[in-house]
């Protein structure tokens, strides 16, 4: 089954993320072919691919691999991984229709990859960085405990090498599976950052398709800088709460990068082909 | 006091024993027929029922006593521990939100800031009071006070009972999470002493926005959680009404929490939970914040930024390096 097949990533209620949504990886494409749902045309994997995931017909900004992003706007070479050895555990015993600790081990081995985040240091146009992107593959980018200690040690490694910090995020929230604990990372990661704030760097939060919950909660909203890619999906409550709440239907582009931009909750929308420079005039601007 | 319209079911059996007792003790008081024996077997078997239905109450039991209508709410606990209560409104931005209140008032005499989210009783009460979800004005507020309290070095007591924070349109618009990821970098910088404790909800992302203490504190049969076991349910097990084995899955307890390290002290409550005696639960409520404020009033505002930093920096569990 292709991914672009699927139904957008599903966004789970307030504060947790739904299930793993995997067909959503870019990791794990199949074929030369994709469709770009929004526009329907069908693209050349390969150029999507150079075009940074990004509709040349219709300019949709699809997922985008926290790997690949960060090749691709780091200079060649200077991503340096930290922290990759983290792993959960399961502290609450937790089962739903499968053990947490099934589910974490499952999805590990499908994607290669430990946790739903990736970090280290960087540099942009020769500027070092701390630097950080979630995983929406991974169970829907939730924040647990390993998540939440990566994301303070971004802001502990910049502060202590007095650079600035840039976080992308994709997440739908706590991770329900790790209970209270995931809840308390929120708490965690903006103490974090609230010390990073004495050696005056910039913190840049960058808001990917989809960042709700506590994750929008909590330290991605309080970058210095907040920027957003066009039409994300971003906020606190999730739609069906919302609806099921107030008995309404939602108004079209609610919660997207545009709506937040009108109502001054965020600084900018930007192109993901102009990410890169963005970052570095504000690094520059600012540090 | 619990009315029987507002019992749960578990209580039902117990309070209709007491009523029983009632109705004993008025006839036996009419000096018609004397009914002491009998009202002191009667006695003995409830309360030997309460500790049968208290000592093995099931997690979701728990969820339910800590929304019991009748359980003290934060206004209830201002008049039994505080004097001088002075609230303070609005956020200065858009609105007021009297869903979470507070203000400066006096602990044994001494000035403090007491906020808390405020739940109604009647339906009128929670139109007004929101059924104590905020919105982010009521956030905003409370940055202000928080604020206000450090200037004018204040201790700050925080009392947390709410379901969530509001999920609705406007709250949207409003920067519902900016105004809660605001709260949790203010609290974590702020150079006095802060005792949270949760009073009966504790509603995730809405909760915690106030329960960045130096000291987190549960009552007994109140409830912390990450989300709400019905929305875990209908996540999790696709079926809302599963909520009760939710409940026992996301271990929301105050027990549990003080397992994972969470809080620091689990306040006992009045047998049969803190509405059946309100002034006891407040009484045990007061001496535990009276304990914990003598000591971090002994650190200086550094020592309390870096207290409260160490607390929450250390939670979670992981493996690796
Ligand atoms: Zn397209």
């Amino acid at each position: 089954m292709s991914w672009y097949a699927k139904k957008k990533p599903k966004i789970a209620a307030s504060v947790e993320a739904d299930e793993v949504d995997q067909r959503s990886a870019p990791s794990r494409m199949e074929g030369l072919w994709v469709k770009c749902e929004p526009c329907g045309e069908i693209l050349l994997r390969e150029e999507l691919e150079r075009a940074l995931n990004v509709c040349p017909s219709c300019n949709h900004h699809m997922a985008w691999n926290a790997r690949a992003r960060m090749l691709a706007l780091c200079d060649e070479g200077s991503f340096e991984e930290h922290d990759e050895g983290l792993e959960a555990q399961d502290p609450l015993g937790f089962s739903d229709s499968k053990k947490y600790r099934d589910r974490i081990k499952s999805t590990r081995k499908a994607l290669n990859e430990n946790d739903a985040f990736v970090s280290g240091t960087a540099r942009i146009d020769g500027q070092h960085v701390s630097i950080g992107a979630f995983l929406f593959e991974f169970m829907g980018g939730s924040m647990g405990s390993v998540v939440g200690e990566k994301v303070t040690r971004v802001f502990e490694r910049a502060r202590e090498l007095d650079v600035p910090a840039i976080v992308f995020s994709s997440s739908g929230g706590a991770r329900m599976q790790e209970g209270i604990l995931s809840l308390m990372q929120m708490a965690k990661t903006c103490a974090a950052l609230n010390r990073f704030r004495e050696v005056r760097k910039p913190y840049i939060s960058v808001l990917l398709n989809p960042t709700t919950g506590g994750v929008a909660a909590s330290f991605s909203w309080l970058g210095d800088v907040v920027i957003a890619e066009p039409r994300a999906l971003i906020g606190f409550a999730g739609a069906r709460v919302i609806e099921q709440t107030i008995r309404q239907k939602l108004p079209e582009g609610f919660q997207r990068s545009e709506f937040l931009l009108e109502h001054g909750m965020i600084d900018a929308i930007v192109q993901r082909k102009e990410l890169r420079a963005k970052l570095s005039q504000i690094i520059g601007l600012l540090s | 006091m619990a009315s029987p319209a507002h019992s749960l079911d578990f209580e039902r059996p117990l309070l209709e024993l007491e009523k029983k007792i009632g109705d004993l003790r008025s006839i036996s008081r009419s000096g018609a027929v004397d009914m002491t024996v009998e009202i002191g077997r009667l006695e003995k078997k409830a309360k030997k029922l309460q500790e049968e239905i208290f000592n093995e109450l099931s997690r979701w039991q728990i969820v339910q006593l800590s929304r019991h209508n009748a359980r003290p709410y934060f206004l209830d606990y201002v008049n039994f521990l505080f004097t001088d209560y002075c609230e303070l409104a609005g956020d200065r931005l858009f609105g007021e939100d009297p869903s979470l209140i507070g203000g400066f008032a006096r602990f044994d005499g001494v000035p403090v800031m007491v906020m808390g989210h405020q739940k109604g009783r009647s339906t009128k009460e929670n139109m007004l009071r929101n059924f104590g979800m905020p919105r982010p004005e009521g956030y905003r507020k409370a940055k202000r006070l928080f604020e206000l309290a450090a200037r004018f070095n204040r201790p700050i007591l925080t009392f947390v009972d709410t379901p969530g924070a509001y999920p609705g349109i406007g709250a949207e618009e409003r920067g519902q999470a900016e105004a809660i990821a605001t709260n949790l970098e203010v609290m974590a910088g702020l150079p006095v002493p802060v005792i949270s404790t949760v009073i009966g909800e504790g509603g995730s992302g809405g909760a915690l926005a106030i329960g960045v203490g130096n000291r987190v504190l549960m009552m007994q049969y109140s409830i912390y959680s990450v989300i709400s076991p019905e929305g875990c349910a209908s996540i999790l097990f696709r079926d809302a009404t599963r909520a009760d084995k939710a409940a026992e899955a996301l271990k929301l307890v105050a027990t549990d929490l003080k397992a994972l390290g969470v809080v620091d002290e689990v306040i006992v409550e009045p047998a049969g939970g803190a509405h059946r005696n309100p002034a006891q639960a407040a009484e045990s409520l007061g001496a535990a914040l009276k304990k914990h404020l003598r000591e971090l009033t002994k650190l200086k505002p550094d020592q309390l930024v870096d207290d409260r930093y160490d607390k929450f920096r250390a939670l979670g569990v992981f493996s690796g390096k």
